[in-house]
């Protein structure tokens, strides 16, 4: 499906390199090795992920077996679908700092409509869709009608759609056993081969092949890169580059409330308080996995891996038997490397 | 004499209190080069963004080979041949070669895969970006896949170029071309233009580059003070005097 183009060699090995002063100089090994990265936005997290692992694996030998691994899987399906949503938004130069309460507004309104209203499950996790392509669509029209930065706006919405979500719920957490089973299905599991798989990571790993095909091989997705690269010219190539931005926003809301239907079935409930940090733990998964914060740059899969090395840090140190403070020192100083090699695979001169 | 490609009837565009047009005409006729030059302020980059579609004109009218046409945005004016190469190259610096030729215009694959799947046809427009660049006697871009990012700027001049003269356009507007670009860059861009007139494509070049203009021109178009000052040719005039009707130093009938 992804065919190499036949003509990458001399992109890969460029002969020459072009200097800060305009001149070419013969490229030096470091410049291939950037030249590659840049190409290949998500190669750099997956070596930190694979060497991670190997460390972990070396200081704990129960952090390599299965059911350990399967554990850190399921800990991140959650932030890794939130993930989705955001690197999409990231990608057009946006960010989304109302992730999470969104999400939690579609949780509580779905638990909310199933155990008050009665409403069956199927049409309970409707209204959570209508409500998650709702905050996308405030979202997205306050960013494109309004041209405010998505900064301010989503820091905005991020307490309206909380304090919604406390308001309607009036901070009372619903348990799983008063919901419809389908509302926590997602935390149901399976076995292959001694790994315990949840539903939830399932659906979790097919949003993640739907929304990247989407990206890699329709117009669509092109666009939304050329809109985060430079939206100016996207708009005189002919794009109309309102309309794709809101799109963003729109299908990032719809995946906020997919990440809530798999975070019901992780918490077996639908809480206000589930979830605090799901905003800003998004956007260190966007970064880690190497998509640049400046848009136009990165790989939906990166922010799988981002996910991943931050579930296998926090998971990893603590089988080392480290304060949990330690965990959270480790991702703080993962964000910072992560965008310093951003920037510096940005500054690539093939 | 025959119908212009393009032809301008009057254009007026105002910006609040600041007048950018003040009834401007121009007629583009067939395989030639026509230049457009003027002062800052002369009112050149408003009545190219009015042909390509980025402004809307207050007043006056566009013909497309004598069929009045309205555009509203950019897409419009490439929709009726009108290809435009803008001064800060409209570019996507991080998509590759094909990509940015085919930006806003994507193929998708034959049968289900591009109807039901949309996706897109990466292979032909690969295959057709190196075509349409051998055509044009482009010999600068050697890989179709290199990010645009990572080329010269006369290099990043072609792609714009090549993406302007292909898929049937009408026109070609290119607005200060060599603006940025060194000695020899610009020198291949100015090639470049001539193969498209002898190509049969006519070509719009905006330009403060006096000698260039002289150079590659048929018609000169001098825009004064939001007005056309006149219309010469290199064989009538000297670049001094094409100075003189820029400043208001000379008039012309």
């Amino acid at each position: 499906m992804t065919s190499e183009p036949e003509d990458t060699a001399l992109v890969d090995n460029p002969l020459e390199v072009l200097t800060e002063a305009g001149l070419t100089r013969p490229p030096t090994p470091l410049d291939r090795v950037r030249t590659v990265l840049h190409r290949y936005p998500a190669l750099s997290p997956a070596v930190v992920l694979v060497l991670s692992m190997i460390v972990f694996g070396l200081l704990n030998e129960r952090f390599l077996s299965t059911a350990n691994l399967s554990l850190v899987v399921q800990q991140v399906a959650v932030i890794g679908a939130l993930a989705i949503g955001q690197t999409l938004i990231v990608l057009t130069a946006g960010i989304d700092l109302s992730v999470g309460a969104a999400m939690i507004l579609s949780t509580l309104v779905a638990a909310g409509v199933a155990s008050e209203q009665g409403w069956p499950g199927p049409l309970a996790l409707l209204a959570a869709l209508i409500v998650g392509i709702a905050t996308g669509v405030i979202n997205g029209v306050l960013v494109t009608r309004l041209n405010l930065p998505p900064f301010i706006v989503t820091l905005g919405t991020l307490n309206v759609f909380g304090a919604i979500a406390l308001l309607y719920s009036s901070g009372a957490t619903v348990r799983g056993i008063e919901m419809p089973e389908l509302l926590t299905w997602t935390g149901k599991s399976f076995d292959i081969a001694g790994a315990q798989i949840t539903w939830g990571v399932v659906l979790m790993i097919s949003l993640y092949v739907v929304v990247a095909f989407a990206l890699s091989q329709t117009s669509w997705g092109r666009h939304v890169y050329a809109v985060g690269d430079d939206a100016e010219s996207a708009r005189l190539s002919g794009i109309h580059v309102t309309r794709v931005i809101l799109s963003v926003y729109v299908t990032a809301g719809a995946l906020f409330a997919a990440a809530g239907w798999i975070l019901m079935g992780r918490v077996n409930a639908a809480s206000p308080n589930a979830g605090v940090d799901a905003n800003l733990d998004s956007i260190t998964a966007v970064v880690i996995g190497g998509t640049s914060l400046f848009g136009g740059r990165g790989a939906l899969w990166g922010s799988l891996i981002g996910a991943l090395i931050v579930g296998v840090f926090r998971n990893g140190l603590s089988l080392a038997g480290l304060d949990v403070l330690y965990q959270t020192l480790a991702v703080g100083v993962l964000v910072i490397i992560a965008v310093s090699v951003d920037q510096w695979i940005r500054k690539v001169r093939a | 004499m025959s119908t212009p490609i393009l032809e301008a009837r009057g254009l007026v565009k105002t910006f609040g209190h600041v007048v950018g047009l003040a009834g401007v005409d121009l007629e583009l006729h067939a395989g030639e080069v026509l230049a457009i030059i003027g002062d800052n302020g002369a009112g050149k980059s408003t009545l190219i963004k009015c042909l390509s579609g980025a402004y809307t004109p207050d007043a006056g009218e566009i013909l497309v080979e004598g069929r009045p046409v309205e555009f509203h945005r950019p897409d419009d004016a490439r929709k009726a041949g009108i290809e435009t190469v803008y001064q800060n190259l409209a570019v996507s610096p991080a998509l590759d070669i094909a990509s940015n030729l085919f930006l806003g215009r994507e193929q998708r694959l034959p049968g289900l895969r591009g109807s039901v799947l949309r996706m897109l046809d990466k292979k032909g427009m690969r295959d057709q970006a190196r075509q349409q660049v051998e055509d044009l006697g482009i010999t600068t871009l050697q890989s179709m896949t290199q990010a645009v990012e990572n080329l010269s700027g006369g290099q990043r001049q072609a792609v714009a170029v090549a993406r302007a003269a292909a898929f049937g356009s009408k026109v070609v507007i290119l607005d200060e071309p060599t603006a940025a670009l060194g000695v020899r860059e610009s020198a291949q861009v100015l090639q470049l233009v001539r193969d498209l007139r002898d190509q049969g494509m006519p070509v719009i070049l905006i330009s403060h580059d006096m000698p260039q203009v002289f150079e590659v021109a048929d018609r000169i178009q001098v825009q004064r003070l939001g007005r056309r000052a006149a219309v010469i040719t290199p064989e009538t005039h000297t670049p001094q005097e094409a100075v003189a009707i820029m400043t208001g130093a000379m008039v012309v009938a």
